[in-house]
This record gives structure tokens, C-alpha cells and sequence, in this order.
């Protein structure tokens, strides 16, 4: 299409408006009224005793989800895209089910097995082990809604390039453990690191299946987003410099977050 | 397969059992009443209405990266996935102080139907925009400039050539802004307010502890959801061939 100049402007115009109104001034009106009152009263609330032991939490549940979904990833993965095993079909279908489920209802569907009166639930509480209502279910609930990213991300790249390379590797008497370590894990490399970003940003930032399984007790069970959420309920619409400051210091990790899918997304395009 | 079935299968079966529990007549009761169809009616409707104004304006964004250029592109471009990237609840914080109380700009939306519409455009924004933005580089420009050549004028050229190209990208990534909205709780916990979105009325009965309609409810937005993900698949699988 031929496009005149003031169409081609206005079109421009009109998309970034959007994004504007849209993404950047909800964000610079945070960050705004976080600093308001100057940077020490806006660092002092992101270093209280509460937020730094979220900060922890957010942390530690990330540290736990992302490994383990990031092997489950890469191996549901190969057994998808390399395997003829019967069912991989079905395994491609429900590994998606965590994108499409509300986080709510993942929240409620452990509550349901692993809680109080559920399925599991009173097996583990019988051996002393608490699920529901404590980390460790804080850690599944983000497992559940974090788990597709690596899977999804990892399978195009490997059906794109192919097994030539890996049943070259074979034929010159390679095992499969030194094919995955020294072909295939090099070639797949930046789907991985992009799909272990993405589960990052979302263990980081989830809120709607942890809240369901958290017991909402600051310094013990609340991760960032759970400690922005209770603050910001007690006070109601009155939404003070603290919630903002922890928003802020959630919003700045996710900006380190953006910077390194930017990075990795381009790698992972200049590889296909 | 272990891992997905202790993780996800197991518990969801867990919500279609609790669902059924009382048996078939309780489970249609606890649907059938009006707090609940009121809730599925503003969420599917919300829904509809940003998947349909995400698809305009997230084709817009992706032609306009794509095929315009202007400085400071490249940042616009990987401001996108911000949304990916934000917590949901910020989502929602940064928009309570956009148009809430306190609003400096004095628009005073927060706890409406019109905020809810807007946070879920803000977290389903990369959706069109990311499906669309590959098919419009791949996309052959001749066809375009052929279609031209032979007297086609702008509107013409978009409608026969450009849009039927870019139709089930602009689908999928509709469908997928679709899906996200029906479930989402975390950019509008704190912004609905008396807005009864369906992922919210959910918690609330968790917390009231009636696990029985809150597992109803959910199984009703579980179904609507594989009917979205079915769809999708049928596109992709038509955009593969």
C-alpha cells in the first residue's frame, strides 16, 4: 500500500496515543506518587521488616518454580516434538490448560486436593507436612500457573530445526545424554532462556492462585503482590505512599525482567 | 505426565468432582441464579468487548511498528510485553491511580465497568500485537503493490489483500486476549470493586467457604475457556496448512 505521508502520521499518532494512555501514564502516575514525598520516605517503606521478608518469599517460591518447570519444560519438549510416544498428542493439549484456567481456580482446585478435608490434603497433614495455607502451597499454586511458558517456547524451536544434527551426533557414536548436552540443549538454548524469563516474570508477579492458598500472615506466607494486596485493602480507596513504594520496587524488577526478554527474544529470533 | 497430573490434572479433576458433588440439580441451581448469570454476563461481555477493541488497535500498533518508522521505535516495541512483564496487581494499582480517587487527571473511573474494560486491555495488549507483527513482516508487499498498480485504492488493497493475510493471526491473538480476560482476577481485585467479575465472585466464595458454587462457577468458565482453546487450535491448525 501506497500510504500518504499525513496518513502514515495520523496512523502513528493514533498507536501511540494508545500505548500512552494505556501503559505509560498508569505507570509514570505510580512511580509519581511513589517519590512524592521524597526518595527516603519511598525507601523506607520498601525496606520495612514486612516487605523485606515478602521480597524473600517472592523470591524463594520463584527459585523452586522456575527449575522445576524449566525441566519439565525442556523434557515434555522433546517428547513432544521428537518422540512418537502415543499420547504426546493429548500431553501438547493440557500442558496449555494453566493458560486458559483462571489463577483463581487453580487457586481453588488445590485447595480442593491438597487442603484441609481435601483428596491428599489430610494425608500430609497427618505426617506433620502443611500444604495449603503455606509455602509449599504457594510453590505448587505457582508451579500450576507458571508451568506452559518453557514447553511453549522450546517446542517450535526444536520442531524448526529439525533431528538431522542430533541423529548425525548418533551415527558418530554419541550417546543421547551427550547429544541433548552438546547438540540439542546449544541449538535450543535461547527458547529456553526467554521461556525461563517469562515463567520468572509471572512466579514473580502472580497473585490470584497464591492468594487463594496463602494464609495472608505478614512476615510468614505473604509474597510482594500478596503484601500490595492486603495494604491496599485496609485502606481502602485511600491508597497510601506505601502500596505505591511497593509497587514500584515490584514494578522495577519487572522493568529487569522486560530488558532481558527484549534480549533474549531477539537472540531466540536471529537463531531461527 | 506425573508432574502435570499432581500439578494441574488431579486438581482440576478435583473441581469437576466438587462441582457434581451435590449431584447434576445443585450444580445447575448454584448456576442458575441471578447473582451468577449476572456475573457471567458482565464477564463474557467485557470479555467480547476487549478482545474486539484489542483486535483493532493491536493490528494498528503491530502495522504501525512494523511497517512506519520513527525514532525511539525500538523502545515502543519491547514497551509492548510490559504487560507480560508487570504484575497484574501493579496493572491495577498504576490504574486506581490513573482514574481513581485521586486521579490528577480528575477522570474518575475506578471501581466501573469502564476500568475493568481498560485493565483488561492493558494485560491482553501484547496478544494481537505480538500474533500479527510476524505475518505482517512475512507478508509480500508486490501482492500489495500489484493490487495497486491495477487501480485498487487503500481501503481496497487493506480490505482484499492485507486483512485476509492477517485474519487468523488477528483471530488467535483475539481469542487468546478472550481467554485471558475471562479468567483474570489480579489486575482487577483491587479495581472492580462492586463490579461482579466472575474470577472475583469465585474468591469471594472461597473465602465464605461455599467451595460448591464457587467449584460451579468454575467449571462453567473452564468450559468456555476449552471451547476458546479448541477454536484456536482449529486456526492454527488452518494456518499451518
Amino acid at each position: 500500500m501506497v500510504i500518504s505521508r499525513r496518513a502514515k502520521l495520523s496512523l502513528r499518532t493514533l498507536a501511540l496515543l494508545y500505548l500512552t494512555l494505556l501503559l505509560l501514564a498508569p505507570v509514570g502516575v505510580v512511580f509519581w506518587r511513589t517519590f512524592e514525598h521524597g526518595f527516603a520516605t519511598a525507601w523506607s517503606f520498601m525496606t520495612t521488616p514486612a516487605a523485606i521478608s515478602a521480597f524473600w518469599l517472592s523470591l524463594l517460591i520463584a527459585a523452586i518454580a522456575v527449575p522445576l518447570n524449566t525441566i519439565f519444560g525442556v523434557g515434555a519438549a522433546l517428547v513432544i516434538a521428537r518422540t512418537k510416544t502415543p499420547g504426546r498428542g493429548i500431553l501438547d493439549a493440557l500442558i496449555d490448560l494453566p493458560f486458559v484456567v483462571s489463577p483463581v481456580i487453580a487457586g481453588l482446585a488445590l485447595l480442593l486436593v491438597y487442603g484441609q478435608g481435601g483428596w491428599f490434603g489430610s494425608a500430609f497433614l497427618n505426617n506433620g507436612i502443611r500444604v495449603i495455607y503455606a509455602v509449599p502451597g504457594m510453590v505448587i499454586a505457582t508451579v500450576f500457573i507458571s508451568l506452559p511458558f518453557v514447553v511453549r517456547e522450546v517446542t517450535p524451536v526444536l520442531r524448526e530445526v529439525g533431528d538431522e544434527q542430533e541423529q548425525a551426533a548418533a551415527t558418530l557414536g554419541a550417546s543421547s545424554w551427550q547429544t541433548f548436552w552438546r547438540v540439542t540443549l546449544p541449538t535450543i538454548r535461547w527458547g529456553v532462556a526467554y521461556g525461563v524469563v517469562l515463567t520468572t516474570a509471572r512466579a514473580l508477579g502472580e497473585i490470584g492462585a497464591v492468594l487463594v492458598v496463602s494464609s495472608n500472615v505478614a512476615g510468614s506466607t505473604l509474597t510482594l503482590p500478596l503484601l500490595l494486596y492486603q495494604r491496599e485493602d485496609q485502606v481502602g480507596s485511600q491508597v497510601s505512599t506505601s502500596v505505591y513504594a511497593l509497587a514500584t520496587e515490584l514494578a522495577v524488577i519487572s522493568v529487569a525482567v522486560l530488558l532481558l526478554m527484549t534480549f533474549f527474544g531477539s537472540r531466540r529470533g536471529d537463531a531461527q | 505426565m506425573l508432574y502435570l497430573s499432581v500439578i494441574v490434572l488431579i486438581p482440576l479433576a478435583a473441581v469437576l468432582v466438587k462441582a457434581f458433588s451435590s449431584g447434576l440439580g445443585t450444580l445447575w441451581d448454584s448456576i442458575d441464579n441471578t447473582l451468577t448469570l449476572h456475573a457471567l454476563a458482565i464477564t463474557l461481555g467485557a470479555s467480547l468487548i476487549v478482545a474486539a477493541i484489542g483486535a483493532v488497535m493491536g493490528t494498528l500498533v503491530a502495522w504501525v511498528l512494523v511497517r512506519d518508522s520513527f525514532p525511539g521505535k525500538r523502545f515502543v516495541n519491547s514497551l509492548i510485553d510490559l504487560p507480560f512483564a508487570l504484575p497484574t496487581i501493579v496493572a491495577g494499582l498504576t490504574l486506581i491511580a490513573l482514574y481513581g480517587p485521586r486521579s490528577p487527571i480528575g477522570i474518575h473511573l475506578a471501581y466501573t465497568r469502564g476500568v475493568v474494560i481498560v485493565a483488561l486491555l492493558f494485560v491482553t495488549l501484547p496478544f494481537v500485537v505480538r500474533s500479527v507483527q510476524p505475518v505482517l513482516i512475512e507478508l509480500d508487499r508486490e501482492v500489495e503493490e500489484a493490487a495497486a498498480s491495477l487501480g485498487a485504492s487503500n481501503a481496497t488493497t487493506f480490505r482484499r489483500v492485507v486483512l485476509p493475510a492477517l485474519r487468523p493471526a488477528v483471530l488467535s491473538g483475539a481469542a487468546l486476549a478472550f481467554a485471558r480476560s475471562i479468567g483474570e482476577f489480579g489486575s482487577l481485585a483491587l479495581i472492580a470493586g462492586k463490579v461482579q467479575i466472575a474470577s472475583i465472585v469465585i474468591y469471594a466464595d472461597i473465602e465464605s467457604g461455599s467451595e460448591q458454587s464457587a467449584a460451579a462457577l468454575s467449571v462453567v468458565l473452564m468450559v468456555i475457556a476449552l471451547i476458546v482453546l479448541f477454536i484456536l487450535r482449529r486456526i492454527g491448525a488452518r494456518v499451518g496448512h
